[in-house]
């Protein structure tokens, strides 16, 4: 199968201003192979695969389709050549149906009317290959995060593609979702599309690469046939260092309750939840998505309406009507969603990192100067990579968002940090320096909770594990029972099927 | 490993086309002016000009924070010519008990500053607390001031009593060291303005919530209060700039104010600050305040262009003005 490659990349460098992003990558892709292109973050995984696309135009290199030095005027003459690409980001149109975002650019037509009956039909089926239950005349505005993959995906299956990249297609899937659309990945490898993906978790791209490239600071440091390297060989060449070592020892037996919430009842999405946490202790929350735990936590925080019977903080019964009031009481909520509700991704570093604190910098008028101290600061703890210390933050790679949205909420000093899915999209390099992060801040006498769905950090960073099913706790975990089949049993409810997706 | 990110904080890249088309097309204007009429420099003229700018202009600052915070307020013209209208029947009421003198004066300009404040606040509760578009809210007030003020007027128009008119002109036609005092009072509002936006948190939280609402809201950001405070502080300037405004005329009609909501928000966008929230400065709207005077200025001092042309040039440079934007997001 693997005979000429159909799409390659020769040499190509890509700057933003003055910065070079891309030093000479090479790259090929062959029909009817999967190559997982792999990195730190902000090493230019998604950089190279925009050039593929057609979606950025190279600073210098070539670009051959076929063998053929071919450059993509634009993003259309891409899709011609059979590239479709999906985006790190949704590319959705939000205020659009599902259909006619699968559709949207080349509706099908009847003469001189839209057809659609065909269109319904082919909906429908594209959306039962990746098993997504979501009505074509919903709008994507109202989907779940994963919906919207999925139906990202069936946008693509739509496009009969002869190459398919996908920038991080799993990061907000569940395992059964990630199953479903590999599925989907294996059949069309055997119909001899090529197919370019990337993804952090290392899991996945030992079980459906061929072919893996690895990319550190915008150079090729690894090539070669998935089979000849595992996991940590993958881990180590991303990164430079071994990273074996990913969770940091739990904490010994944890200390006093600092917060006890009873009878949270969030309305639509939570009712009843109550649970303790104790000084220097990490409490993971997991269950499936849906499940209510954000919203739960927001509730918590003041950030929706929510009524509690009772909420102490080291002993201190309390009132939360409004984000500030949790502040105040040291309690912090860091939101799963960089982009929408984390970060302002047209302003500044130094504008988001000090928006949620603003009091500490100054009176009335902001000590800029104290602003650009606080931004040293927490580019050397938290190892934010930047080309530029002004660009917008829309442009830094996603991890380099998530360090920064984590050092935006300590600046607040919060002596109870609440993370959702504080590893989104992260590299294994940066989850290491997360975890040690939290262990550490547990272990100076204070207090987290975070959210996760993934597995395995649960397993091994959370002390105890909370595990919410349907808006309800279902279940705490802690030490030696904190077991995958456990969680599974409490998140799913014994005997319970999985149709509870609904979000 | 963070060698790449130690660049000088203070680096400054050369100012982008948003920044300098503004400014150029200022001193494109005042160039041409210059030489066409002799006059055009003059003291009288310069005054005559910043003056008549003052009423938008102090407007068009408030204008600048609503906007940055993703709202609109197209009631402000109507607002404006119902204030004065209020104040006018209240002064004149007032007359026989208080008679021509400070007092009626200080009384005048609290009910224009209340009611500037008030019509604002309702505005403001109305988009925040009840979550209305701005758009159709202030279209709804603008049709009721605008109808208001007819008919208080009784379709014809409200004049201030003679006397008290005389003694009330001084606060548009004198000053300080020559400096008239809608010139002052503009400068100040543009200085505090300034420092606000720029400074201050209140300009960082409208920025951040015209932005992104959520984002600002996870960031422990009022946003309703915030954006309350914007049309609040909105009103009390269209009441500012009423109180400057009475004196020149000393009357009101259903004609007062009209368009100025539309000439406020062109100064603005013309400005640089961005139609859709996020961002805005007010020493921008300050220009596009005075870009839109001078040309028409220049259009009545010569005799080049008929001056029945004015709003197609306006119109030209707004267009021009959005589309610099664009091109400067594109590079940036
Ligand atoms: N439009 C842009 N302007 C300036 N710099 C940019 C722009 N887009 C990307 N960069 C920079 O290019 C580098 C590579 O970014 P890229 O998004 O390709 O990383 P990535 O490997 O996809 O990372 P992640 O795993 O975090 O998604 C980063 O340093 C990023 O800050
Ligand atoms: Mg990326």
């Amino acid at each position: 199968m693997t005979d000429a490659p159909v799409l390659s990349l020769r040499d190509v460098r890509k700057s933003f201003g003055p910065v070079e992003v891309l030093h000479g990558v090479d790259l090929d892709l062959r029909a009817g192979e999967v190559l997982a292109l792999i990195g730190e973050n902000g090493a230019g995984k998604s950089t190279t695969m925009k050039i593929l696309a057609g979606y950025q135009p190279a600073t210098s290199g070539r670009i051959l389709l076929d063998g053929e030095e071919v450059s993509f005027g634009s993003l259309h003459e891409g899709e011609e050549a059979g590239i479709v690409m999906i985006h790190q980001e949704f590319n959705l149109a939000e205020q659009l149906t599902v259909e006619q975002n699968i559709f949207l650019g080349r509706e099908l037509h009847n003469g001189w009317f839209l057809d659609k009956a065909r269109m319904r039909r082919l909906a429908r089926e594209y959306l039962d290959r990746v098993n997504c239950t979501v009505h074509p005349d919903t709008r994507v505005s109202q989907l779940s995060n994963s919906d919207k993959q999925m139906v990202e995906i069936a946008k693509a299956l739509s496009r009969d593609a002869r190459v398919l990249i996908m920038d991080e297609p799993t990061a907000v899937l569940t395992g059964s979702e990630t199953e479903t659309l590999f599925e989907q990945v294996r059949a069309m490898k055997a119909d001899g599309t090529a197919i370019l993906f990337t993804s952090h978790k290392l899991g996945e791209v030992a079980a459906i690469a061929d072919h893996v490239t690895v990319l550190r600071d915008g150079a090729v440091v690894h090539d070669g046939r998935a089979a000849d390297i595992d996991e940590d060989g993958m881990a180590t060449a991303m990164v430079g260092r071994d990273v074996s070592d990913l969770y940091p020892d739990k904490a010994g037996a944890p200390d006093d309750v600092v917060l006890r919430v009873t009878g949270l009842d969030v309305p639509g999405h939570a009712e009843g939840v109550g649970f303790e946490l104790r000084r220097g202790e990490i409490l993971g929350i997991a269950g499936l998505i849906g499940s209510g735990r954000t919203e739960a936590m927001e509730g918590l925080c003041g950030l929706r309406p929510a009524r509690a019977e009772r909420i102490e903080i080291d002993g201190a019964k309390i009132d939360i009507r409004r984000p500030s009031d949790a502040l105040e009481h040291g309690l912090c909520y860091m939101t799963e969603d960089r982009k929408l509700r984390g970060l302002l991704l047209d302003k500044s570093m130094r504008v988001n990192l000090t928006l949620q604190s603003l009091d500490q910098f100054g009176g009335l008028m902001i000590d800029r100067a104290a602003e650009e101290r606080a931004l040293d600061r927490a580019i050397e703890e938290f190892d934010i990579r930047a080309g530029r210390r002004e660009m917008r933050v829309g442009n830094l790679s996603g991890g380099n968002q998530q360090k920064l949205l984590l050092a935006k909420v300590m600046m607040s000093d919060p002596s109870i940090l609440i993370a959702d899915e504080p590893t989104r999209g992260i590299d294994i390099g940066t989850k290491q320096q997360i975890y040690a992060f939290l262990r550490t801040l547990a272990a100076s006498g204070r207090a987290v909770v975070m959210i996760s769905s993934e597995m395995q950090e649960v397993i091994g960073l959370a002390d105890r594990v909370l595990v919410m099913r349907l808006g309800r706790v279902s279940g705490t975990l802690s030490g030696d029972e904190i077991t995958e089949d456990a969680i599974v049993r409490l998140a799913m409810g014994v005997g319970a099927g999985d149709s509870e997706r609904a979000a | 490993m963070t060698s790449e990110t130690t660049n000088s904080p203070m680096r400054r890249a050369l100012p982008s086309m948003s920044v300098l088309g503004p400014v150029l097309a200022l001193i494109v204007l005042v160039v041409i002016g210059a030489s066409l009429n002799a006059n055009f420099l003059g003291t009288a003229n310069i005054t005559n000009v910043l003056a008549r700018s003052a009423f938008i202009g102090i407007i068009a600052v408030g204008m600048t924070f609503v906007i940055t915070a993703g709202g609109l307020d197209l009631s402000v013209g109507s607002m404006a010519a119902f204030i004065a209208g209020l104040m006018i029947l209240v002064m004149n009421a007032a007359l026989p008990s208080l008679g021509v003198g400070v007092p009626i004066i200080l009384l005048g300009m609290a009910v224009a500053l209340l009611a500037g404040l008030v019509a604002g606040l309702l505005n403001g509760f109305l988009i925040t607390t009840l979550g209305i578009e701005a758009f159709i809210v202030t279209l709804g007030s603008m049709g009721i001031y605008r109808s208001l003020v007819t008919w208080l007027a009784d379709g014809g128009t409200l004049s201030l009593d003679f006397e008290l008119r005389t003694f009330y002109r001084p606060v548009y036609f004198d000053g300080i060291l020559g400096i008239s005092w809608p010139i002052i009072v503009f400068a100040i509002v543009v200085i505090v303005g300034e420092l606000l936006m720029s400074r201050a948190k209140f300009g960082r939280h409208c920025a951040a919530i015209g932005s992104n609402e959520s984002v600002a809201h996870y960031s422990n950001v009022d946003v309703n209060r915030t954006r309350l405070l914007t049309y609040a502080m909105l009103g009390l300037l269209v009441g500012v700039a009423t109180i400057m405004y009475v004196p020149r005329l000393g009357s009101a009609s259903a004609s007062t104010g009209l368009l100025w909501e539309l000439e406020a928000i062109a100064a603005v966008i013309i400005g640089g600050t961005v139609l859709k929230g996020g961002f805005g400065r007010v020493w921008g709207t300050v220009i596009g305040v005075l870009i839109l005077s001078l040309i028409d200025n220049i259009l009545n001092l010569t005799d080049l262009v008929s001056p029945y042309l004015n709003g197609a040039i306006q119109g030209v440079i707004i267009i021009l003005a959005v589309i610099l934007q664009r091109e400067a997001k594109a590079k940036g």
